[in-house]
């Protein structure tokens, strides 16, 4: 569990009105990451140059133990790649789809496409071009699925999806995670998704990563507090505290760093601790990303 | 085989509480007898669709209360411990009056009618108790 299979160090890219600056990522084998951003904050940009797509300018990226873009033909034997303008010919079906894969790939599982085609209800004479959106990405998922790869990267891939589509594709996706040799990196602007299943969380904003940590910790830290202060007190000081809302004497504290400890440093100063919330992954991102803008301009 | 547990997006607890909490549960009704081999955290991730890691965190959590063993390389098992299950729903409960309490001083109840309240909901329960089999 301790090797990575993603690892990025100091990656930049420059565009003329875009860039993607010092990335560093650590995704460990066995786990899955979720990748957070708003549309344009950099994450298919950070997945092009992860699947040797796009070259960069700076920094270092190693996949599955390959340098890339040098060792993009190696490491791609190995990668699962499916993104939003999934390649598929709208003129063939997805049998002639599967016919083609299965001589390219040695780990091709026909067994495994078979029961996928069942699990994500296609049907595999019908014609690409004729098939709904979902049913288009279980399609681009099974062949990707079927090849075995060691590391999955998923380009928003639920992104569009009907609710029962949405769990038919989760579950596909942890159930290869049973294998603790298999990785997964996915990037979405549905942290629903991605607070489910996600052992790692990776934030971006502007091109820049903003936070990276084990989900657990994101949900463990983050807290809105609720106080209630006598009048004519100013609100306490404290350190951690990423935003101030609410009203004068109703403030609500966003913290990043929450421990028991500032209940009762609130309490000191006056203050009467009304609630103390717990935030969802969305209320995190959204909140995380604030802060640091305040901090910076665009 | 597990997928009775159930897990809620929108219970506003953390994953791993409800994980922990439903572990407890069938602990403390011996529908997972002490000793008995119970599911690998991977095995339960997937069933639940839920992150390796937030089972990982319940199960952490339950080796520390005493719930659980965790081997390495060998899986979890039910601790060998038969006063269990009784003590476990003991600490919920006080948890629960906690919560009550700080609660009722937040509407600036008194102790006398915080506590006549319990009793009142004790008395409720009591009145119209359906054998609730729903676990």
């Amino acid at each position: 569990m301790n090797e990575l299979s993603v690892l990025f160090e100091g990656v930049g890219k420059k565009y003329r009105h875009f860039s993607l600056e010092e990335i560093h990522l650590e995704l460990p084998t066995g786990s899955i990451m979720g990748f957070i951003g708003a549309n344009g904050a950099g994450k298919s940009t950070t997945i092009r140059i992860l699947m040797g797509l796009v070259h960069q300018d700076a920094g270092k990226v190693r996949v599955l133990g390959h340098s890339m873009p040098a060792d993009q033909a190696a490491a791609k034997l190995d990668i699962g790649f499916v993104s939003e303008d999934l390649r598929l010919y709208g003129a063939a079906t997805l049998a002639w789809h599967m016919d083609f894969m299965r001589p390219i790939y040695p780990r091709w599982d026909q067994r495994y496409a078979e029961s996928l085609l069942r699990r994500f209800d296609l049907k595999p004479k019908q014609m690409i071009r004729g098939l709904s959106h979902g049913q288009r990405v279980k399609a681009a998922l099974l062949l990707a699925l079927a090849r075995r790869p060691r590391l999955l990267v998923l380009d928003e891939p639920t992104t569009g999806l009907d609710p029962v589509a949405r769990q038919e594709v989760l579950e596909e996706l942890m159930a290869v995670l049973a294998d603790e040799e298999r990785t997964i990196l996915f990037s979405s602007h549905n942290t629903l998704d991605v607070e489910q299943i996600s052992d790692r969380i990776t934030f971006i904003d502007r091109g820049r990563i903003i936070d990276s940590d084990d989900k657990e910790v994101f949900l463990d830290r983050w807290r809105r507090l609720r106080l209630l202060l006598p009048p004519e007190v100013d609100l306490p000081k404290l350190p951690g505290i990423v935003q101030v809302g609410g009203s004068g004497r109703l403030p609500v504290l966003t913290t990043n760093t929450f421990e028991p400890a500032m209940l009762s440093a609130c309490a000191q100063m006056g203050a009467t601790v009304q609630a103390v919330d717990t935030m969802t992954l969305e209320e995190i991102f959204v909140a995380n990303v604030h802060s640091r803008r305040e901090g910076q301009p665009a | 085989m597990h997928s009775d547990f159930v897990i809620s997006l929108s219970d506003g607890r953390p994953m791993y509480l409800q994980i922990m909490e439903q572990v407890k549960q069938r602990v403390a009704v011996g529908e997972w007898a002490p000793a008995e081999e119970i599911p690998s955290i991977r095995q339960l991730a997937m069933t639940l669709r839920v992150s390796v890691i937030t089972v990982k965190r319940a199960y952490l959590e339950l080796e520390r209360e005493g719930v659980i063993l965790t081997q390495q390389g060998k899986g979890s098992i039910v601790a060998p411990n038969p006063e269990l299950g009784p003590r476990l729903y003991d600490e919920e409960f006080q948890g629960h009056i906690d919560q009550a309490a700080r609660l009722g001083a937040l509407l600036g109840l008194t102790g006398d009618e915080i506590s006549r309240r319990a009793r009142e909901a004790a008395q409720l329960l009591s009145l119209a108790r359906p054998t609730k089999e729903t676990v």
